[in-house]
């Protein structure tokens, strides 16, 4: 087998020797646990106990919430005694939220059962099993190991590699697990490889560990799957996953995708032993091994420590000198992070806790600027550009950073070491990640809002929409029931109408003769005025004939307009009540004027409705010519009838008005006529008298009887 | 002459052509809207908030379209100043303060027990985070809050607070480093002696 090679990398310092030197001890227990409920990366888990609870040894304390999360076990039996904010080990030295559990000391276990032949059970029970035991990534990131064993199920996985590289200096926890429990980390490898089905399974391990490898070799000689365990040489960065990829299968995982995506699944051999002994022991992830080291230690040593042990119970127990601790570094002193509170606990993350001194780990110079040599990138181990990308994040140019694959950056911190000019460019990478993940969120945020708002914008409308179209609704139907009443009130008033609907229409032409002779009547009389005013001024002849004749024009036009009053009365109220009206007043009044009035108006109206009549008779004449079954001709009789009718009546009421005076109007009629002859006989006799004698006698009697004749005329047209 | 001719003809029809495919794409590439405006909104914070007089991101977006200052806007502050200068190339300026400073970013809280439920900032909320009914007690989604603080000022009985969003592990991001010239050589011994202390 080849060992290929990756770009770049460093040789940095390895003092790992010191925390090697003694066995893996057992760390005392702390009177106090403190568990964060965030241990991995993903979802917190959900506390499932209360303050007060008493727990056992191993009993779940926090449910996974979410694919990708893990379970949180007591690490100790005891009472919890808080579940609050407390510092948690985090580059930003902030608190979270956290299971303080008060150890009784007794270290009760739980009931907890192993399986006793993982390969009869179905493989998703068995992940299952292994995410209920709250295993995750022991080699620093903490991704929840169950999602990786589920990889199986959307790819084909050929290649399992086993990652035993440990490269960060100091750090000795893996080597000290394999030196000390081989056979865990192969039976936690068959318990994968059964999952995974690989076709291939690698460990990396560097060829500083040479116990560890002679360990490994023994106890992958007695198992029955193929394991190849390749020894690499001594190089940083080669502990990362895809430089470990590289330097086994030569295989370059691209940008932006995992391993998986070109078959291959990594695993820590922490993790791998942890796995080993859920399945077999049934106990889950609720210790690990912490190397303890650095100068300002009296003795350092690996320590199988239990999660959430504070950092200064370890402490205490290698001996730390406080006098000469300068700086306490979480993780390796590439990657790692300074701790800012000695009490925050292990996590499962934890692998390793320096203690420094100040000749250990000088304060860096202060950064000078770059001079662009070059080093960098020679030893950037993901072939990126850094000071390209220091020049970008420093000029918070983010975006043109991410275009030069600034998330392709591990942050190993390979470039820093051997910058010359000892800028921080880690610290400029890391800002920058965050900066760009910050208005990643911030996006997705703002667009979550816009869309929430355009959601509201769209409610409002189509609900003013809505209202409105009520509103158009009732705005119709309101309408809809007046005109019903409106109909219904002039059905009831055509109704009343119609009875002397022929006489109002007849009432109406008359009025308005009357008006047109009240209003020519007042304009003559206005002309007669202004002549007569003229004349006067000029002091012409004939002023007298002129003021007789504007006299004169006055009273007509006073007749005229009192007519055309009264006619107007008459119409508005109704026709026969006028009527009535009038004739008392003729009756009552008796003066000539009002009489005569009344008489024409009388007379108009009897023309009126003679020529009704006339008309009705001559249209049904006609309609009967032209269409004898027509519908017409009945309608046109009934009306006929009642014109006829009106008309009868309203001449029976000439009678009785006559008869009410003592005069029978027929009598009257006849008298006059004979009167009128008289008049013509004695004219004509007159005419044809031979003698002068006769024609005198004639004569003489001629004015008396045309006096006569007038006199019944007159009468007669009283009452026509 | 004759050649003149064939070059006129030769010409005229390739206007004809090119002017008949510039008046084909012209309909069927036909842009409705004005796309710079969804660029411009898409580069708002999306609070709704008001700040700029316009009511929401959307009309100032259309607004800045139409030549408006592109310094209006407080919630976002010099980076949405600058992603729009870059956008729109023109000069980047520095924020109005007319319409408001720059503010960490706030959610609203209610204090539920002084709330009468009188459901006016549920109307005012544009983003529909305040939950509640008539006569019954209001809380806000903090998941939802875009802190543009329109629900504070119809509160007829001020319960509501603007509260500054606490830094979480989950939302903390690493610092800037500190500018080389702010060390000199000279600062170091006081930094060891510190960091002892």
């Amino acid at each position: 087998m080849t060992v290929y090679a990756f770009h770049g990398g460093i040789h940095p310092p390895e003092n790992k020797l010191q925390s090697t030197l003694l066995p893996v001890a057992q760390a005392n227990l702390p009177s106090h646990l403190i568990i964060p409920v965030l241990q991995h990366i993903g979802m917190a888990a959900d506390p499932v106990v209360k303050v007060g609870d008493l727990v056992l040894k191993g009993q779940v304390i926090a449910e996974p919430v979410g694919r990708i999360s893990a379970a949180i076990h007591a690490p100790s039996s005891g009472r919890i005694i808080d579940i609050s904010q407390q510092p948690v080990p985090h580059a930003s030295g902030l608190e979270a939220e956290c299971i303080v559990i008060e150890t009784d000391g007794a270290e009760t276990w739980c009931e907890y059962e192993g399986l006793e032949d993982y390969t009869q059970i179905p493989p998703h029970k068995l992940i299952d099993f292994i995410r209920s035991k709250g295993i995750a990534g022991m080699g620093g990131a903490g991704f929840p190991t169950d999602v990786k064993l589920h990889l199986g199920d959307d790819h084909i996985v050929n290649t399992l590699i086993i990652n035993a590289a440990e490269c960060e200096p100091y750090i000795t926890a893996d080597d000290m697990l394999m030196r000390t429990d081989p056979e865990a980390i192969i039976g936690g490898i068959e318990v994968i490889a059964h999952l995974l089905k690989p076709h291939h399974i690698l460990i990396g391990i560097e060829d500083n560990k040479p116990e560890a490898i002679a360990a490994l070799n023994r106890a992958a000689e007695a198992s029955a799957l193929q394991i190849d365990i390749q020894v690499v040489p001594t190089k940083y960065p080669s502990g990362g996953e895809r430089q470990l990829i590289q330097l086994l299968t030569n295989i370059e995982v691209p940008s932006g995708k995992i391993p998986a995506d070109v078959g291959i699944v990594c695993q820590n051999v922490g993790t791998t032993a942890a796995i080993y002994e859920a399945v077999t022991t049934g106990r889950p992830l609720i210790s690990r091994i912490v190397t303890l080291t650095g100068d300002a230690l009296a003795q350092p040593q690996n320590y199988r420590t239990l999660l959430g042990t504070p950092f200064t119970t370890l402490l205490e127990q290698a001996g730390v000198d406080q006098q000469r601790l300068s700086k306490l570094i979480m993780g390796g002193p590439m990657m790692g992070v300074p701790v800012t509170s000695p009490h925050i606990p292990v996590i499962k993350t934890t692998n390793c806790i320096i203690a420094t001194t100040v000749e250990e780990m000088p304060a860096p110079p202060p950064a000078q600027a770059c001079i662009r040599c070059g080093l960098c990138e020679q030893a950037c181990p993901a072939q990126l550009l850094p000071q390209q990308l220091y020049w970008f994040s420093k000029g918070k140019e983010f975006e043109k950073a991410r275009q030069h694959n600034l998330f392709d950056c591990i942050e190993c911190g390979a470039c820093a070491y051997v910058c010359p000019s000892n800028i921080p460019l880690v610290q400029y990478y890391r800002f920058a990640k965050s900066e760009l993940r910050n208005e990643e969120l911030e996006q997705r945020r703002a667009d979550h809002a816009r869309a929430r708002f355009e959601a509201r914008q769209e409610r409002l409308e189509r609900e003013a929409a809505e209202k409105a179209e009520k509103r158009k609704q009732r705005a119709i139907e309101a309408a809809a029931a007046q005109a019903a009443r409106k109909k219904a009130q002039q059905q009831a008033q055509a109704e009343t109408a119609t009875e002397n609907s022929s006489a109002a229409s007849s009432n109406e032409a008359e009025v308005k003769a009357l008006k047109v002779a009240a209003a020519v009547a007042r304009t003559k009389l206005s002309k007669a005025e202004k002549a007569l005013k003229s004349a006067r001024d000029k002091g012409l002849d004939g002023v007298d004939k002129l003021e007789a004749t504007v006299a004169q024009l006055s009273a007509k036009a006073d007749e005229a307009q009192a007519a055309y009053d009264k006619s107007l009365n008459a119409n508005n109220s109704s026709l026969e009540i006028a009527k009535s009206d009038a004739k008392c007043d003729a009756n009552q009044d008796n003066s000539p004027d009002t009489q005569a009035q009344e008489q024409s108006a009388e007379e108009l109206d009897m023309k009126a409705l003679k020529q009704q009549v006339s008309i009705m008779r001559t249209k049904l004449k006609k309609a009967k010519a032209s269409d004898p079954e027509s519908s017409e001709i009945a309608s046109l009789e009934s009306r006929l009838a009642e014109a006829s009718a009106t008309l009868k009546a309203a001449e029976d009421k000439q009678i009785e008005r006559a008869a009410a005076e003592g005069i029978d109007l027929k009598q009257l009629k006849i008298d006059a006529a004979l009167a009128k002859a008289a008049v013509t006989k004695l004219e004509r006799a007159a005419k044809a008298a031979q003698n002068d004698n006769e024609r005198e006698t004639l004569e003489a009697q001629l004015p008396q009887k045309r006096e006569e004749a007038d006199q019944l005329a007159k009468k007669l047209a009283r009452f026509e | 002459m004759d050649a003149i001719l064939t070059a006129i003809v030769v010409l005229f029809g390739l206007a004809l052509i090119f002017g008949l495919i510039l008046g084909y794409a012209s309909v069927r590439f036909k842009v409705e809207g004005n796309p710079i405006v969804d660029q411009i909104d898409a580069i708002l914070p999306q609070t709704q908030c008001g700040q700029c007089g316009h009511p929401g991101c959307r009309p100032y977006a259309e607004a800045i379209a139409g030549g408006e200052a592109i310094n209006k806007c407080p919630p976002g502050g010099q980076a949405t100043i600058d992603q729009l200068a870059e956008l729109l190339n023109v000069e980047s300026i520095p924020l109005d303060a007319e319409h408001g400073s720059e503010d960490v970013r706030k959610v609203a809280y209610i204090r539920e027990d002084e709330c009468i439920g009188c459901t006016k900032c549920i109307q005012a909320c544009p983003v529909d985070a305040i939950l509640g009914a008539a006569k019954q007690m209001h809380t806000v989604i903090v998941a939802e809050c875009t802190g543009c603080d329109l629900c504070v000022e119809p509160c007829p009985v001020d319960c509501i607070d603007m509260i500054p969003v606490a830094t979480t592990i989950g939302n903390w991001k690493w610092p800037a480093p500190p500018s080389p010239m702010q060390i000199i050589a000279t600062d170091r011994p006081a930094q060891i002696e510190e960091s002892q202390a």
